[in-house]
């Protein structure tokens, strides 16, 4: 099953990153980033099989991570919106030069 | 032959007044310093002084020296200081120069002294010094250069007396002189060359003297450039010395010369090399055409340079090349017959000049020409006798008519006219106002015309007796020069002499004639202010009218043994140039059968005299009129006017296409085009293009960043994954 | 589960599949919504997949914290976000980046999978693994399910668990600060 996971977990990765590229609502970027961020603990825990139990502890903080970042995340498109009253990251480009 | 400063034995001239030779070149030099600080200090607190103060603007146009003008005379602040400094170092160093002469008599001289100063560039296998080297020709050349050139700068004290430029005139007529002396002092070819570019320098600044006068500078910047292309003559000739003869300094050049296949390719290429040079500097076909042109300078630099030193320097370099040309007959050939057919040319073009400094311009090349004629045939001793007798009937020459223009300008200044003070068609008659100067010219002429007794008379019979005796019995005379026999080529030379001597003969009767003698056409109002110069300016022409006298006897031939001690010159220069001549000569000196010799003379002497009653019959001082109203001319008068256009061919065949190169491919191809261009402004562009490249990657964008952050990601696992 | 039952295994392989299957579909639908509602919603099916696939892979616990953190908070807050700004109409967000764009991305995307897979197949992954984790791998598990997880977790690892406590603390203050409204002056 390690090769499946870390196929399925490459792909679910490629998938995100397509998303990121092509989209551009800002709120949906930021699922596609969570979605990667999902499929990299799969394969951390596919690995965790193998290896020993630190792949799950890694997955634990990983998914820590994520949800502080989540939070702030959000918190930034808040104020973006409430500035600029769109989350369409194509007219967001004031850093422009 | 040996070295002269040899550890076992000194030269002999170490221990006499001859060791002094190295102020000979130091006083001049000291001269040129103080008068040219006396030149900068007037200037220091009012600035340069126009050159054009002391010259009328409203000239004709071609380039005349003017010692008087409207204004009041402007006579420099140092003027006395300069008149003592200038023509007293040259007094100094003709004294300097009479004692080492008297110190050579006193010596046997078999070898030359050599005093090295310093060493000036040793590097790898090549070591030049900075050497003198004093032996029986430098001798003579030195007095010439001393002693005419004295005279000169005391001509030029009452000459130049009210130019602003004064101190500068005097600055660099004494660096000339220090840089001629360096010339003929010289212990090898680049030192020589050293000298030889300086005079070629100071030909340029004195031709150009009243620089703010287009003509005038035009004039300098001509012979600068003409002399150059035989200065790359001169230096090929070098190169090709050193490469092939491994040495540059004159004893050991001669002795490996010496050495080499006779008539090999490798002598005759380094001799007609060299005579490009000379031909540049003494003005022969094709490089002639300076030097009517640097007539545009003030007179006494027309005499001094012009003719009797700066000329003569080719003749010099060919005299003192002997051994290398005596090796090398069909260059020798060339030199003899360009040479001649300069001499010709120049003569033609004389017979029809109405400027008098232009006939004596041309008459200096056509006498240049008989003097290359003389060491092209190997008659080394000849070349050098009419180096010497020349230099002082033209330096009369030319002195004398700078009286004439000088007395001409102070009428034309009186009477505030505005027309040209050198055109003969203007003069006329002066001999019953400039009687001295009259004389003494006729002096001059029939010298150079070769009457009998008068310098000239013996020099250039010299000279066209050695052509013909050595038509047979020579090496010249059994080479060949592009199929033709070389004793067909001299009998050609010794015609085209006898011509040139004619012409010679007529033309000078002609200036004569239409500036001393006949009806005045200077103009009523002008008459009564024609006098003779000052003292200053005639006593230096007395001493060159008794030397053109009484300068045939430096050599007098055996046919006329009666009148004085036979050959002095030959004995004195045969350590120098013998051994080349007899080397020319198949071993024996040259000997004409007595009556071919009588025949000779008598041609010689026949051809002179013909000249002068041909020009007295034919020419008609009085149907002259004043260059103002005279009519233009036509036909094959126009053209010997005009030089045969040669200046206007050179232009068009290689001035203009070097201009339009210049213009087009140069400047607008090269300069502006990919200098600019390509390189400066298409470096501009270029970071300009790398900055908006760079500028295009930050949009603000998160995207675009998301973007560039995976290119970066796939490219890092790819290197992970190619590895 | 480690029967050696071949059935058990086929079962297993089958069920690992579909929730693999699905998982893809879920995010590919994810990826392709133009509602981010919708989107949300996909995203959320994936998590529950992945959960399904941690539990099969002997990580229950991880597969719990998936369930609940990952899919109740985190998407729950994301959805929030949503209807707070009112951004759930289809209508507003056309975000036709044209054609080339999506087929530069796809491309993209498929040299890096490749990449990825290429990397997958030579011990690439075993080299790149610290020696003393085989030792971990090998010693006696006690505590259950969580013991594995919780024992290295407060001695290993007690620095980094530390230290993403303060990490939540900054997050917390972070998002109250940048989530409050304004009442100054812009």
């Amino acid at each position: 099953m390690l090769v499946e996971s870390l196929a399925l977990s490459a792909v679910l990765f490629t998938i995100g990153v397509i998303g990121v590229l092509t989209r551009r609502n800002a709120i949906i970027i930021f699922m596609c980033v969570e979605l990667m961020l999902n499929a990299v603990n799969l394969s951390f825990v596919a690995l965790s099989k193998l290896h020993g139990a630190a792949g799950q502890v890694f997955v634990v903080f990983t998914m820590t991570v994520a949800a502080a970042e989540a939070a702030v995340g959000l918190a930034i498109i808040i104020a973006i919106f409430r500035h600029t009253q769109t989350v369409n990251l194509q007219n967001i480009n004031i850093l422009k030069g | 032959m040996i070295p002269a400063m040899t550890p076992e034995g000194a030269h002999p001239l170490a221990a006499t007044a001859a060791r002094l030779v190295w102020l000979l070149p130091l006083l001049p030099l000291l001269g040129f310093l103080l008068n040219g600080t006396l030149a900068m200090l007037g200037v220091a607190k009012t600035g340069p002084a126009d050159p054009s103060a002391a010259h009328d603007a409203h000239d004709s146009g071609h380039g005349h020296d003017a010692a008087h003008d409207d204004h009041a005379p402007t006579r420099h602040k140092y003027a006395a200081l300069v008149s003592l400094i200038g023509p007293g170092v040259l007094i100094a160093a003709f004294g300097v120069a009479v004692a080492c002469f008297l110190a050579m008599r006193s010596v046997d001289m078999e070898h030359p002294y050599i005093v090295t100063l310093y060493q000036w560039m040793p590097v790898g296998d090549l070591t030049i010094g900075a050497t003198l080297h004093l032996d029986q020709l430098s001798m003579v050349m030195v007095l010439v250069v001393t002693g005419v050139g004295a005279l000169i700068h005391v001509f030029s004290v009452g000459y130049m007396q009210d130019d602003p430029g004064y101190p500068r005139y005097f600055a660099y007529l004494n660096l000339f002189i220090f840089f001629m002396l360096v010339l003929v002092l010289g212990g090898s070819y680049p030192v020589l060359f050293v000298g030889w570019e300086g005079v070629g320098l100071c030909s340029y600044l004195l031709i150009g003297f009243w620089f703010s006068e287009k003509v005038n500078a035009d004039a300098g910047k001509k012979a600068f450039i003409v002399n150059r292309i035989g200065d790359f003559g001169f230096l090929v000739a070098m190169f090709l010395m050193f490469a092939n003869l491994g040495a540059l300094d004159f004893v050991p050049v001669a002795a490996k010369a010496a050495e080499l296949p006779m008539g090999g390719i490798v002598v005759t290429a380094i001799c007609l090399f060299m005579f490009l040079g000379c031909a540049g500097k003494s003005a022969q076909i094709p490089l002639y055409v300076w030097l009517p042109d640097a007539m545009a300078g003030p007179t006494p630099v027309s005499a001094l340079i012009h003719a009797a030193t700066m000329v003569t320097a080719g003749v010099y370099l060919i005299a003192r090349s002997a051994t290398l040309f005596s090796m090398a007959p069909t260059a020798q050939l060339v030199v003899a017959l360009i040479g001649a057919l300069t001499a010709f040319l120049a003569a033609t073009i004389g017979l029809k000049q109405w400027d008098i400094k232009k006939v004596l311009a041309y008459s200096t090349v056509s006498q240049l020409g008989f003097m290359f004629v003389a060491v092209g045939v190997g008659s080394y001793v000849a070349g050098i006798f009419h180096l010497v007798t020349h230099s002082f009937f033209k330096a009369l020459l030319f002195l004398g008519s700078g009286s004439v223009i000088y007395a001409m300008h102070a009428a034309y200044h009186a009477t505030h006219k505005h027309d040209d003070a050198q055109d003969m068609r203007n003069m006329g008659g002066l001999r019953r106002h400039l009687p001295i100067t009259c004389y003494l010219m006729w002096i001059a002429t029939l010298a150079i015309a070769g009457i009998p007794l008068f310098s000239g008379f013996f020099s250039k019979d010299e000279i066209l007796s050695s052509v013909f005796a050595r038509a047979h019995g020579s090496t010249i005379a059994d080479a060949t020069l592009f199929g033709v026999h070389g004793s067909t080529i001299l009998m050609v030379i010794y015609g085209l002499g006898i011509a040139s001597a004619l012409m010679t003969a007529i033309y000078m009767m002609r200036m004569m004639l239409y500036t001393f003698h006949g009806p005045n056409r200077t103009g009523e109002a002008e008459r009564p202010h024609l006098a003779e110069a000052p003292w200053v300016m005639t006593g230096p022409l007395v001493v060159l009218g008794v030397l053109s006298l009484v300068g045939g006897w430096l050599n007098v031939p055996a046919l006329l043994s009666g009148i004085g001690p036979v050959g002095v010159l030959d004995h004195w220069l045969e350590p120098v140039v013998g051994e080349a001549s007899l080397r020319t000569t198949l071993g024996a000196a040259p000997h004409l059968p007595h009556q071919t010799e009588l025949v000779l003379v008598g041609v010689a002497i026949a051809i002179a005299v013909a000249g002068i009653a041909f020009a007295v019959w034919r020419l008609k001082p009085a149907a002259l009129v004043p260059k103002k109203d005279a009519v233009p001319t036509e036909g094959f008068v126009r053209v010997l006017e005009n030089k045969y256009f040669v200046d206007e061919g050179y232009d068009k065949a290689f001035v203009q296409p070097t201009l339009g190169i210049s213009r087009a491919v140069l400047w607008k191809g090269l300069d502006n085009g990919i200098i600019d261009g390509l390189f400066v402004n298409g470096s501009a562009l270029l970071a300009r293009a790398i900055g908006w490249m760079g500028s295009q990657l930050q949009t603000g964008q998160v995207g675009t960043y998301a973007w560039v952050l995976l290119i970066g990601v796939i490219t890092i696992l790819g290197a992970f994954t190619f590895r | 589960m480690m029967h050696a039952n071949e059935f058990h295994s086929l079962v297993y392989s089958f069920t690992f599949y579909f929730f693999g299957l699905v998982a893809i579909a879920s995010a590919l639908a994810f990826v392709t919504r133009k509602s981010p509602v919708a989107a949300a919603i996909w995203l959320v099916n994936v998590m529950f997949s992945l959960a399904a696939l941690y539990v099969m892979l002997d990580a229950q616990f991880i597969g719990a914290m998936q369930v609940l953190v990952y899919t109740g908070a985190i998407m729950v807050l994301f959805l929030f976000v949503i209807m707070l700004l009112n951004l759930g109409h289809p209508s507003e967000l056309a975000d036709a980046r044209g054609k080339w764009g999506y087929v530069l991305a796809l491309f993209v995307g498929l040299v890096m999978l490749a990449e990825v897979m290429a990397l997958t197949r030579d011990n690439t992954v075993d080299r790149m693994i610290p020696p003393g984790l085989a030792a971990t791998a090998a010693a006696p598990t006690t505590g259950g399910i969580i013991g594995p997880i919780a024992a290295p977790l407060f001695t290993e690892y007690l620095f980094a668990f530390e230290l993403t406590s303060v990490l939540l603390l900054a997050a917390i203050v972070g998002a109250v600060v940048l989530g409050k409204r304004r009442t100054d002056a812009r």
